[in-house]
């Protein structure tokens, strides 16, 4: 069987997810522009430990490998060493992101004494001007504390994750160069206009010229940079990047957030891509299984407008969230298509009435006394 | 290699898919796509024969298609999603985890 009908076969979709992320909580002592998930405050609905514990039962029994935990900031939640450690007791592996805010010495320790245990540490700059820019004050040094720990703390290769925007894109070998020097791994990611990222993604998005640039880059490091698979939008450019060569929404991948709601994939927390909640009955294996949501997205899709591009067997027709949250129709080309397309979709269409992301935890810009909800407390923050 | 002692990797695990099979080494974090229903078959019981050609033709694998179940065992070992009984196997130290670090057997 060859890779392109290996891939027609996942699409199709799998028995279980092979890499499920779950958001934990939207508590978050950032509040990055580009936050996919708009975090900021805790939402009174999360699940609680013992409800996130029977979904880790379930996905024991459905053989998910491993989760990718993320937020918000997952060390927020109190529970979140007992939950990791009872995810791993059941054969599920964990891979967690973070700003790197709690993870000090001792817990750096304890992390490093963990198996079947990976961290990326979210950096979008080489230095604290452009990280801070996007991800806010003094979170530059924050992320970077949390490096020295760990490799203090001998916890072995960590991953740096870093979101390629027009500001850092010229900072790719930087950042390989400063992951070289921990032993660590990089692992670089397409920016979408989900969440927060909806109202920023027209500024910080690459150019068409970087677009290339990345391409190039990437082609050139091979395997030895981690992508998630995200950049199969430029394939279009020519020869194909390494990874699966497809959007693995509701087929491969979904999301769970934090208050149980299982989405598509985790850039698309949008009624429209929401499939049903761990809290339903016959829970999430009977979402994966049976949401109409999903069964819809196993079905073969239209090429739409791109029907008459050579170049679509190449890009897929791009990211489905990155079309829907700009307004653009999702069986039409990608806004950053290589070839231009998405550019004068982009131009013919009123961007203002593109759909919104269903939820926001954002933090206030003002406290306006007695009426919001306390945020939880960030203390060692 | 047809006459090597195999076995499944004990970190590994095998979850059945319409296509075959998902394999995934829980040391070296790399997910491995069996493609095909017999070859998880034979995977799963390596280690209960002397070689890979007694367990090929344990699970009844017409001999015409040992040269393609070679080369599969051969790109699995190199995976290390299966490896030699009764030898120390150097675990694989690289750590990668995302769903761009896959191969096909």
């Amino acid at each position: 069987m060859s890779v392109e009908s290996l891939v027609a076969q996942l699409k199709t979709g799998l028995d279980a997810p092979i890499c499920l992320t779950w958001e934990l909580t939207y508590a978050c002592n950032l509040q990055c522009v580009h936050c996919l998930s708009s975090s900021g405050q805790r939402d009174p609905r999360e699940l609680t430990t013992a409800e996130a514990k029977r979904v880790l039962d379930e996905l024991h029994d459905l053989q998910v490998f491993y989760i990718n935990i993320g937020g918000g900031e997952p060390m927020v939640r109190r529970d979140f060493f007992e939950l990791v450690d009872y995810s791993i007791s059941r054969d599920i592996g964990v891979k967690f992101s973070t700003n790197g805010a709690f993870i000090d010495a001792d817990k750096a320790r304890r992390l490093a004494s963990m198996d079947y245990l990976d961290i990326q540490i979210s950096l979008d700059g080489i230095d604290a001007a452009t990280n801070d820019a996007v991800r806010g004050a003094g979170s530059y040094d924050m992320a970077r504390r949390a490096m020295e720990h760990l490799a203090t703390a001998g916890f072995g290769a960590f991953k740096i994750s870093v979101v390629v925007t027009r500001h850092n894109v010229d900072q790719l070998d930087g950042f390989k160069a400063l992951a070289d020097s921990y032993g660590a791994q990089l692992r670089v990611t397409r920016l979408r206009p989900s969440g927060r990222g909806a109202d920023t993604w027209h500024d910080l998005h690459p150019t068409n010229a970087q677009q290339r640039q990345i391409y190039e880059w990437l082609l050139a490091k091979g395997e030895s940079v981690l992508t998630g698979d995200s950049f199969f939008h430029l394939n279009a450019l020519g020869e194909p990047l390494p990874g699966l060569n497809m959007c693995g929404a509701g087929r491969v991948v979904c999301l769970i957030d934090p208050i149980g709601d299982v989405y598509a994939c985790p850039f698309v927390i949008h009624d429209q891509f929401k499939a049903g909640s761990v809290r339903d009955p016959g829970g999430f294996a009977k979402v994966w299984k049976q949401s109409p949501l999903f069964l819809e997205l196993r079905e073969p899709q239209s090429a739409g407008a791109c029907a008459s591009c050579g170049s679509y067997d190449a890009c897929q027709g791009g990211c489905m969230a990155a079309k829907f949250f700009t307004g653009m129709p999702l069986d039409g080309p990608d806004p950053e298509c290589v070839g231009g397309e998405g550019d004068h979709v982009l131009r013919s269409i009123d961007t203002t009435l593109a759909p919104r992301p269903s939820m926001d935890h954002s933090k206030p810009t003002t406290v306006r006394l007695g009426t919001t909800r306390r945020p939880v407390p960030v203390a060692g923050a | 290699m047809l006459d090597e002692a195999l076995e499944l990797h004990p970190q590994v695990a095998l979850r059945p898919e319409p296509f075959g099979a998902l394999a995934y080494h829980y040391g070296n974090r790399r997910l491995v796509f069996l493609k095909h229903r017999d070859v998880v078959a034979v995977a799963q019981r390596l280690a209960d024969h002397p070689s890979l050609s007694a367990t090929l033709s344990a699970c009844d694998i017409a001999p015409s298609r040992w040269p393609s179940f070679e080369r599969a065992f051969a790109s699995l070992k190199s995976s290390d999603v299966v490896r030699e009984r009764e030898s120390s196997v150097t675990s694989v130290t690289s750590v990668t985890s995302e769903t761009n670090e896959t191969s096909a057997a």
